[in-house]
C-alpha cells in the first residue's frame, strides 16, 4: 500500500510538556484508520501536527509527500473535523456548508442534502447557539460530503446519541465503498466503531503503543478462566495483561494463544474468551478504567 | 456481527455454514465484497480477508472479472473439517468433563443417545 502521510520522528511539545513524543508511522492509502487512546494522550495534538495547524517541534511529517505546513496544494485535498472547531460568531449551519463547499473540490451537493436530512441539521441556526450534537452533526456533514483525499475525523459524535451514530456509521461506510479514500478516526468508542477500521493506531501519553491491522490485533489476547494451577501453566512464559483470581481459581489475559494453544486449554477443562479490542487497548494503556474509556 | 474474535473469520465461517445448510449452492456465485462488508457494516478489507482464507482453502474460487464462486465438492469437504472441530471443541472437553464426574463411557454414551432422541 502506498503511504499517504508519514510521520517520522514526530515530538510536539507545550513548555515542559510532552505531548507527541518522537512518534513514527505511515497512513495507508484508501483504508480506514482508527487513532485511539486516552484523554489527554496526545491524538488531538498529532491530529494539529499532521494536518499543519501546528509545528513540530523535532521530527516531520509529509502528507501526499509533502510538507503541510501553509501548503495550499495539500490542505485543499485534506479535511480535519474537530470537536473544538470554532466559527466566525454569526456563522449559521448553512454559512459552514457553503463555505465547505467553496473549499473542497470534490464536495458533493446531493451528499451533503441527504446527510442534513438524516441528521435533521438545524442549518439556519447559530453555530453558536447550537447544542454538542447538533454542532457534530454539521461536522460529520462536511466531512463526508467533502470527500477529500484525506479525512480526519476528531472525536466527531461527541453529543450525538446512538441512532445518530449509526447512521453515521453506516453513511462513513456506504460513501467509502462507493468513493474509496483515506479516513482517520479518533474515537472513545473502540468496541462501536471497530468493524470500521482497517488500521489501529493507539497513543499512551504520547507514544505509539500500538501500531497494527485492527483484524489480527483483535486475536491477540484471550481471557483464561480455571483452577488456578492449570491457568498459571498457560501463562508461564507469556505476558499477561491482568490477572485475577477468586479462591482456587483464576483468571490470567494472555496474548500469544496459538489457536493450538486454546483447543489444548479448551481440553484441560479451562474456559477461554476471545477479548474486545476496547479491552485490550483499556489493558494496553494504562489499566485503570475510567468513564472516558469504558463509555 | 462480533463475537471478539477476528471479524474475518466470523465472515469465512458464515459463507462456510451457509455452503454447508445449502444456502450458497456448489457453484453459485457468493455477494460481492462490497455486499458483505455493507450487510455486515465492516471495512471491506477484512470482508476480503475472509473470503481469501477461502479461496485459498479451495472452498471458493476466482472468476476473473464476474466474482468468486463455490467450488464443486466444498460442502463435503467442509462437513468433514467441522466434523474434526467439533470432536476438538466439544467432543474432547466433554470427555474430560464426564471423567471428572465419574461417568463411564458407557453412561455418557447413554446420555449422548437420549439427548439425541428427544
Amino acid at each position: 500500500m502506498t503511504a499517504i502521510v508519514e510521520a517520522q520522528g514526530l515530538t510536539k511539545r507545550f513548555g515542559k510538556v510532552t505531548a507527541v513524543n518522537d512518534v513514527t508511522f505511515t497512513l495507508d492509502e484508501g483504508a480506514i484508520h482508527g487513532l485511539l487512546g486516552r484523554n489527554g494522550a496526545g491524538k488531538t495534538t498529532l491530529m494539529h501536527v499532521m494536518t499543519g495547524q501546528d509545528f513540530a517541534t523535532e521530527g516531520h511529517v509529509r502528507i501526499f509527500g509533502e510538507s503541510p505546513v501553509e501548503n495550499a496544494a495539500v490542505l485543499g485535498r485534506t479535511c480535519f473535523i474537530k470537536e473544538s472547531q470554532v466559527y466566525p460568531d454569526d456563522f449559521r449551519g448553512k454559512h459552514v456548508l457553503r463555505a465547505a463547499r467553496w473549499f473542497y473540490p470534490h464536495w458533493n451537493d446531493a451528499l451533503a442534502q441527504r446527510l442534513v436530512d438524516t441528521f435533521q441539521a438545524p442549518l439556519d441556526r447559530k453555530m453558536k447557539k447550537m447544542s454538542r450534537g447538533q454542532r457534530s452533526a454539521v461536522g460529520v456533514i462536511v466531512a463526508l460530503a467533502s470527500r477529500a483525499e484525506l479525512t480526519f475525523l476528531d472525536e466527531p459524535y461527541a453529543g450525538l446519541d446512538a441512532v445518530a451514530r449509526k447512521h453515521f456509521y453506516d453513511l462513513l461506510l456506504e460513501d467509502y465503498l462507493e468513493h474509496p479514500r483515506t479516513f482517520v478516526l479518533s474515537t472513545h468508542l473502540i468496541d462501536e466503531a471497530a468493524p470500521l477500521l482497517q488500521r489501529v493506531l493507539v497513543i499512551d501519553k504520547g507514544e505509539l503503543v500500538i501500531d497494527a491491522d485492527a483484524d489480527s490485533l483483535r486475536a491477540t489476547a484471550t481471557t483464561l478462566v480455571g483452577k488456578a494451577s492449570d491457568v498459571e501453566r498457560f501463562a508461564a512464559g507469556r505476558e499477561v495483561l491482568d490477572r485475577t483470581a477468586i479462591g482456587a481459581i483464576a483468571s490470567v489475559t494472555l496474548t500469544g494463544l496459538s489457536e493450538q494453544d486454546k483447543r489444548e486449554a479448551a481440553s484441560a477443562g479451562l474456559e477461554t474468551t476471545p477479548v474486545s479490542l476496547q479491552e485490550l487497548i483499556v489493558r494496553r494503556t494504562g489499566g485503570a478504567v475510567t468513564e472516558e474509556v469504558s463509555a | 456481527m462480533d463475537d471478539g474474535r477476528p471479524i474475518f473469520l466470523q465472515i469465512a465461517e458464515s459463507l462456510e455454514s451457509q455452503i454447508l445448510d445449502g444456502t450458497l449452492l456448489e457453484e453459485e456465485q457468493i455477494p460481492s465484497i462490497n455486499a458483505l462488508a455493507a450487510f455486515h457494516r465492516i471495512n471491506p478489507a477484512t470482508a476480503l480477508k475472509g473470503v481469501t482464507m477461502l479461496v485459498d482453502a479451495g472452498t471458493l474460487y476466482k472468476r476473473r472479472g464476474i466474482g468468486m464462486f463455490v467450488a464443486e465438492g466444498s460442502r463435503e469437504r467442509l462437513r468433514e473439517s467441522r466434523r474434526a472441530e467439533f470432536r476438538d471443541a466439544h467432543i474432547r472437553p466433554l470427555a474430560h468433563r464426564a471423567q471428572e464426574l465419574g461417568l463411564t463411557s458407557a453412561q455418557l454414551h447413554d446420555m449422548i443417545t437420549k439427548e439425541m432422541n428427544r
